[in-house]
């Protein structure tokens, strides 16, 4: 039986790193009394897998999590107990059951992640933003309309360059930040201040001199085949002249 | 929604911001307009170190429970954040609160190695509290320290208002009944001290005049305030069950030393090895109801969600109930995914069962302590354990198919010679010949013997404060002698050998004894640079030499010379309840390597059955 946890990470918690929220969740099961199932040997580990790590200094109002329970628990009382024991800065806002088989498990399914963008005073806050330059608007647009968007991407061992444009579903101006639909998961992943740092160099800014504060709003997994699954918060994306349809993972539920 | 002393900016550029936030599970917070002390508790060392202390979260908890007191937690900012706060002037602060330390009434700072010195200098610097005593006024906070080394505070006596001598658990309260009666009539800092030095266990340095003969040594050592003590009664702990301890500890979100829930089962040690400090200064032993540890277990696991847990005492096999809770802790929590994290146990049929149990016996090893090589040389130390048994219990454990040995040995004890130091790579190779007297097809390959030596440092209040230490040399060329030996053995292929730094030994050894001279020689270090000396990565022996130097302070004065019969220590003050005269009977025995039995065995009338409690009472009950 597995269950998925969405929950909100806010305020001082976007210090907190993505592997030490993991062990936060863990001890929170064992202090909420959560009927998790654990993994087998000497030392047995809780069966939990998250599903898109999180960099520190970004808040995120869809962030999920997938755990195997050992006998079922209602999910207003799963909600409850986990709230009773969470801190400042991380609600657990669903817990639903989902589907026993592997291909619906958090980490596989991933594939976008929207955010938001706001433009700040300083770097010093997080809190006081300010109103993007009129200029922006066309710029974005001119951006946009780019063949591709070439950028140095570093990894720990080394750096390449990408396009990064077919990874950006969608990017636009909007009254309370950038919007940014963007690929994620395991085969493609793209990093909100990676589109933003070009964005800046296009617009001839230098990226460290203007400060932005990244929300993550949703997670969201591909609909699936055959399916006729329609919700609110889908999103539509027009790639290459086709439709796709994008879910929100926290509506891949048993109902 | 939690405001924060640093900005985003500073949190976003320096390592595990998390060090920094607060925020944790089952941290403590409370309406400051609502409480008459504020009181800032501080281990000088880095969060994740801070945090695995047990003494913190012992008085965390017990200060918190008052409703009149906030106690929250302050650590040393680490070189990164430290270079920040000098560089925009923001002043230290709290975890909870984020307010600056200098608000609050109280900053109690725990000390439990001499190696954190410099770090309490750190910590005074960036709440901008005056380094030197003397030089504080009504608006900063008392600054009391504890933990195991004030039992001779002397060395950092200028810095600190008060020392608390012994157990915490005994007179805060009294204390802060005297702090707030204090306010309430307006006294000064002045007569808050005069009045603190009137309870027990208080020790405020300002009030005593120390003179000093010609040679260095102490002259007198006497109060001059008529409100001081002429003696510091050590505080102890009569019952320990009946002492609070935290049912909640603190949760931190980053992993650190120490993560996991932590019973402490017993305190003190019956054996009276004689270099070992905490063996005297926890004396009586005394030990906690087994079936009050079974309710803390329950109760801590689930308020913590901790996947650990472990039991914390000096000599734990001597816990009379030991059995009892550890097949408790098995049965309950093992089906959990609770790790049961065992204490080193005196091996036998019971703890090779219990090991079995809760740890993979390939990956494991068994730990044996025989701090020397030579039986002689463990009957000076008084070390009671002998080869046989050292031999007898690697064999029953080789047998249940363990083949990785830790043992840990000292160097540099007295009355040591050439031959001791040799024994202890033929001891090494006497436990690998055992493993190979097992037949092959039942042996798991080879075994790995991984021999440690550390260099011995004599410390006050044991029978060995009298003895002298060595060079850093001498040291070297000790250990050289032990790894030469260790290239003739047999085994010498299953046999690996590592030492500790001499350097910062030496180090430990002069403030381990030192007077009140050296607060000069701590402060020189801190202004040439010296932070983190526990650290290997930023010890620097050569600033701290040229501190030496640079105050015109001799290393082997305090280091080098057997001390007389006669001298007067700058520890003396203090009465832990042990006598000056047993420990000096000890160290005569010592030399001529006579051993002496432990309490449970017969009571050696070391004088802290003044305390009526624990060992010294058990049988008479
Ligand atoms: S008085 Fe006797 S029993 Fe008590 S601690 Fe000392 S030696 Fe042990």
């Amino acid at each position: 039986m597995k269950a998925r946890i969405k929950f909100r990470k806010y305020g001082v918690m976007r210090f907190i790193g993505h592997l030490d929220v993991m062990r936060f969740f863990q001890k929170a099961m064992r202090r909420a009394g959560i009927p998790i199932a654990f993994t087998g040997g000497y030392s047995p580990h809780m069966i939990m897998s998250f599903a898109q790590p999180l960099g520190v200094g970004i808040t995120s109002d869809g962030e999920y999590l997938d755990i195997e329970l050992r006998e079922a628990i209602d999910s207003e009382e799963a909600i409850r107990r986990l709230n009773e024991v969470m801190v400042e800065g991380i609600d657990v806002v669903d817990f639903c059951r989902i589907p026993d088989d592997k291909k619906s498990s958090g980490m596989t399914i991933v594939a976008a992640a929207e955010y938001r963008a706001v433009l700040l005073e300083s770097a010093k806050s997080a809190d006081i933003t300010k109103p993007f330059p009129d200029s922006w608007q066309m710029k974005l647009e001119e951006f946009m309309k780019r063949e591709n968007i070439v950028v140095l991407k570093s990894t720990k061992r080394s750096e390449k360059e990408v396009d990064i444009k077919p990874m950006i579903y969608q990017m636009c101006l909007k009254k309370d930040g950038i919007c940014l639909f963007l690929a994620a998961g395991s085969e493609q992943n793209l990093k909100p201040d990676l589109v933003i740092g070009a964005f800046l160099k296009f617009i001839n800014e230098e990226p460290n001199g203007v400060p932005f504060h990244y929300h993550r709003v949703d997670v969201y997994a591909r609909q699936p085949e055959g399916t006729e699954h329609v919700c609110q918060s889908s999103k539509n994306i027009i790639l290459e002249g086709k439709q796709h349809t994008f879910i929100p993972l926290s509506e891949l539920k048993i109902i | 929604m939690r405001k924060l002393a640093l900005n985003d900016e500073i949190l976003l550029k320096i390592e595990k911001p998390a060090r920094y936030i607060g925020n944790e599970v089952n941290s403590v917070m409370k309406d400051p307009s609502k409480v008459d002390i504020r009181f800032a508790m501080c281990f000088p060392d880095v969060y994740e170190i801070g945090m695995s202390h047990l003494g913190i979260q012992i008085l965390y908890d017990m200060f918190n429970r008052r409703e009149d007191v906030w106690c929250e937690r302050v650590y040393s900012p680490w070189f990164d954040l430290d270079q920040e706060m000098r560089k925009e002037n923001i002043p230290l602060f709290a975890l909870e609160s984020q307010d600056p330390i200098k608000e609050f009434d109280f900053l109690g700072i725990t000390i439990q190695y001499e190696m954190c010195y410099t770090n309490i200098l750190q910590i005074l610097d960036l709440s901008e509290i005056p380094l030197y005593s003397r030089d504080r006024d009504d608006s900063v906070p008392i600054v009391i320290g504890g933990g195991p080394c004030v039992t001779n505070p002397e060395p950092l006596a200028d810095f600190f208002d008060l020392f608390y001598i012994g157990e915490g658990e005994t007179v805060y309260g009294e204390l802060f009944d005297a702090y707030k009666e204090n306010q309430r009539n307006g006294g000064s800092r002045r007569e808050f001290l005069e009045k603190a030095a009137e309870i027990e266990g208080i020790y405020v340095p300002a009030f005593y005049d120390v003179t000093y003969k010609e040679d260095g040594t102490i002259a007198s050592f006497a109060p001059m305030n008529p409100h001081a003590k002429a003696r510091i009664q050590k505080q102890v702990v009569r019952e320990l069950t009946d002492t609070c301890y935290p049912q909640a500890p603190v949760v931190p979100f980053i992993k650190v030393t120490q993560d996991r829930v932590v019973l402490e089962i017993q305190r003190g040690c019956i054996r009276g090895c004689r270099f070992c400090q905490a063996g005297m200064l926890y004396r009586p032993t005394r030990e906690r109801d087994v079936e009050i540890l079974k309710q803390y277990a329950y109760r801590m696991l689930r308020s913590t969600g901790h996947e650990e847990i472990s039991l914390s005492s000096l000599s734990s096999s001597d816990y009379s109930q030991l059995k009892e809770l550890v097949t408790f802790l098995i049965h309950e929590f093992k089906e959990e995914g609770i790790n049961i994290c065992l204490p080193s146990l005196r091996i036998d049929a019971f703890s090779l069962e219990v090991m079995g149990k809760v740890q993979d016996v390939r990956k494991s090893s068994l730990t044996f302590a025989p701090e020397a090589g030579s039986q002689r040389m463990r009957d000076v130390i008084n070390k009671g354990l002998t080869e046989e048994m050292i031999l007898s219990g690697a064999g029953q454990a080789f047998e249940g198919g363990w083949n990785k040995v830790k043992l840990y040995f000292m160097l540099g004890l007295p009355t040591e010679t050439e031959e001791d130091m040799k024994e202890i790579p033929r001891l090494a190779d006497k436990i690998a010949r055992r493993y190979y007297e097992i037949p092959k097809d039942k042996r798991n390959g080879k075994c790995q013997i991984t021999t440690s030596t550390s260099f011995f440092i004599p410390k006050p209040f044991t029978p060995f404060q009298w003895a002298k230490m060595y060079t850093n040399d001498e040291y070297i060329a000790r250990a050289a002698i032990v790894k030469h030996e260790f290239s003739e053995q047999l085994n010498r292929k299953s046999l690996k050998y590592h030492w500790h730094d001499a350097e910062v030994t030496v180090l430990e050894g002069v403030f381990a004894r030192g007077d009140r001279k050296l607060s000069d020689v701590i402060l020189e270090a801190y202004r040439l640079g010296c932070l983190f000396d526990s650290w290997t990565e930023s010890f620097d022996n050569e600033k701290w030499m040229k501190a030496f130097e640079n105050t015109g302070i001799d290393i082997g004065f305090y280091n080098l010379r057997e001390r007389d019969v006669h001298e007067i220590f700058p520890w003396d003050f203090i009465d832990i309840g042990v006598t000056k005269d047993f420990l000096y009977q000890e160290w005569q025995k010592a030399l001529q390597g006579e051993t002496t039995p432990n309490c449970r065995m017969s009571c050696s009338g070391c004088g802290a059955s003044r305390y009526k409690g624990g060992v010294c009472i058990e049988s008479k009950n």
